[in-house]
């Protein structure tokens, strides 16, 4: 009979899902414009007199790299994120997908998964920044560590986001930008000046609220080199919330 | 256990009556698919409503209906992609909602149009469905279906740069590549070319002996061909449960006679008319006529005997087409 062996984990074909989808970066254009896109913006940010001014200051230090880079993603990271259930509504593979023995958290999680490494691998395209500033000087490791860390977790963040909204809708061009929008609200929700705005308006206590929720505030808090319990339980809770609404969408639209 | 809302063929005798090339059910043959007053609505529309039936070991079962009928909406609920309002589906006895894993494992399903990974290879998009699936030894299983549904030669192009046949091949392989006990096809010929067609239908009556194979067309020919029951669908409820061959003698003009003569012979036709079992005769032309026998009876050796002396240019049995008899029920049901 069938050569299969049947198993039936929460989890299981997660592994298939990631391999495929991971592999999908690399097998159409899109996953290398992205890298182009990403490292030109990041370097050219990072190194411009008007914004980084990396090469004036010369200090060992990524601090310009790092304060571009949640600016960087806002854009690309909803890029990534547009095509990964949109595209499968669209084109009816998504029929395929869940009636096959895998669970809906299972190709779900495998997608962000799949996604979140392919950001990660770009991030480390960035290491020649590194080498440079490890040339110019004795720079922070820690706080280089810690910044790097901060970037992927917030790349995590934008992607969960980007990926609910690409299971609400089939139109990867409406994903991508309700994805952008809301990132971009979850992100200067903590800049001080919006921060300040609330304080006004709605008093000190909303003022706290708001500035704990900031993707900016936690990610400013880990480019300073500090690695704060509450930063990772912020972005881990916050990517997880992101993700189980995803899930909760997709379960709905998935058929419509 | 079917469900039959016209009466004209519930009382219909068994399928070996029908005799042709109808391939016999074995009576004890396993259950494969067990479906329960199955519904699904959309707001006020009924999808699929309250249809049941079972597929066995063996079996052929070709869904058919016009464009709406609910065909993909209950395989789509048979396979678990959709849930049901109401009803019940069992695939090789697991239930499709309380153990959908286990269920799904025993399904090879092509969907609509043959969905697939267009920027994949065709190898590459095999291994995927196999490792979801979890086959134990992934080469093997490609080769033997690549084999099967004649890939070879395309099997390391980007699916999205192949034709429809061969796409629909593609689907057709990843379907079967865990060797699954039940096949659920939603329009595996349409929009095939003649030759693709006849290859995927041998395919299809290839794979039939130890599976269960559930197909939807609107092809009745296909139907006719390689299925060993049909099933009519309208408007979510099945009209009709029965063989091929036994619907067709349900056909209007099932075993009608079309004479040709050399030249006109008004005696002829006024003796064929005359008949106790003609039940109707029309003249077409002075030169041919078509007879309708009563109860759709075989009534050739008659005619010809009654016609031995004239001379004749073509005479023509009619089989009865089961597109007649389809038009028949299902537009009963729309109107």
């Amino acid at each position: 009979m069938s050569n299969t062996a049947p198993s039936h984990g929460r989890f299981t074909g997660m592994k298939a899902v990631f391999k495929r989808e991971f592999k999908g970066y690399f097998s159409s254009p899109l996953g290398y414009i992205f890298i182009v896109i990403f490292l030109v913006t990041s370097g050219w940010l990072t190194l411009s007199r008007d914004f980084g001014r990396f090469l004036e200051l010369r200090q060992a230090s990524l601090d310009p790299f790092f304060t571009y880079i949640p600016w960087v993603f806002v854009i690309l990271v909803p890029a990534v994120a547009m095509r990964l259930w949109a595209e499968e509504r669209k084109t009816g593979t998504v029929e395929l997908l869940f009636t096959l023995p895998v669970t809906l958290e299972a190709s779900y999680l495998g997608k962000f998964l799949a996604g979140w490494s392919f950001l990660a691998f770009s991030l480390l395209l960035s290491a020649p920044l590194v080498w440079q500033v490890e040339r110019l000087g004795n720079p922070d490791w820690g706080v280089i560590l810690t910044g790097y860390l901060g970037c992927l977790l917030l790349a995590g963040v934008y992607l969960a986001i980007g990926m609910l909204f690409s299971a609400l809708t089939q139109n990867q061009v409406v994903a991508f930008i309700l994805g952008t929008a809301a990132s971009v609200v979850f992100l200067i929700v903590g800049l001080p000046e919006t921060l300040e705005g609330i304080g006004r308006w709605f008093g000190g206590y909303a003022e706290q609220v708001m500035a704990s929720l900031s993707m900016a505030d936690h990610f400013a808090t880990m480019t300073r080199g500090l690695l704060e319990l509450g930063s990772l339980v912020f972005f881990f809770a916050f990517t997880a919330g992101w993700l189980i609404c995803g899930m909760l969408a997709l379960d709905r639209t998935k058929a419509a | 256990m079917t469900e039959t809302t016209d009466e004209a063929f519930v009382d219909d005798p068994p399928a070996s009556s029908a005799g042709g090339t109808a391939k016999p059910v074995a009576p004890l043959a396993e259950a494969l698919v067990e479906v329960q007053g199955l519904s699904k609505h959309y707001g006020p529309i009924r999808a699929v409503d309250g249809i049941s039936f079972t597929v066995r070991r063996g079996d052929i079962l070709g869904f058919l209906g016009p464009n709406g009928a609910g065909k993909t909406t209950a395989m789509r609920l048979i396979t678990g992609f959709l849930t049901p309002d109401a009803g019940t589906v069992r695939v090789a006895g697991h239930d499709i909602a309380t153990e959908s894993l286990l269920a799904r494992h025993k399904v090879g399903y092509l969907p609509e149009n043959a969905p697939a990974y267009g920027e994949m290879t065709v190898t590459g998009f095999l291994e995927f469905i196999a490792e979801a699936r979890g086959v134990t030894e992934v080469d093997p299983a490609i080769r033997k279906v690549v084999a099967m549904t004649g890939l070879e030669r395309v099997q390391h192009q980007m699916i999205e740069t192949l034709s429809k046949g061969f796409k629909r091949r593609v689907g057709l392989a990843q379907a079967l590549i865990h060797d699954p006990e039940v096949l659920i096809l939603d329009e595996p010929t349409d929009g095939l070319d003649p030759n693709q067609k006849a290859m995927v239908q041998e395919l299809i009556s290839n794979l039939s002996r130890n599976k269960c194979i559930i197909l939807s067309t609107h092809i009745l020919d296909e139907v006719e061909r390689i299925c060993n029951r049909a099933l009519i669908i309208s408007q979510g409820k099945i009209l009709v449960d029965s063989t091929p061959q036994e619907l067709m003698t349900q056909a209007p003009n099932h075993n009608v006679v079309r004479l040709s003569l050399e030249s006109p012979n008004p005696q002829l036709a006024r003796t064929l008319a005359a008949q106790a079992w003609c039940k109707r005769f029309d003249e077409l032309t002075p030169t041919s006529f078509e007879v309708f026998p009563v109860d759709g009876e075989n009534r050739l050796a008659e005619i010809l005997a009654l016609a031995k002396d004239v001379p004749l240019s073509a005479v023509h049995l009619d089989e009865g087409r089961l597109d007649e008899l389809f038009r028949h029920i299902t537009e009963g049901v729309s109107r």
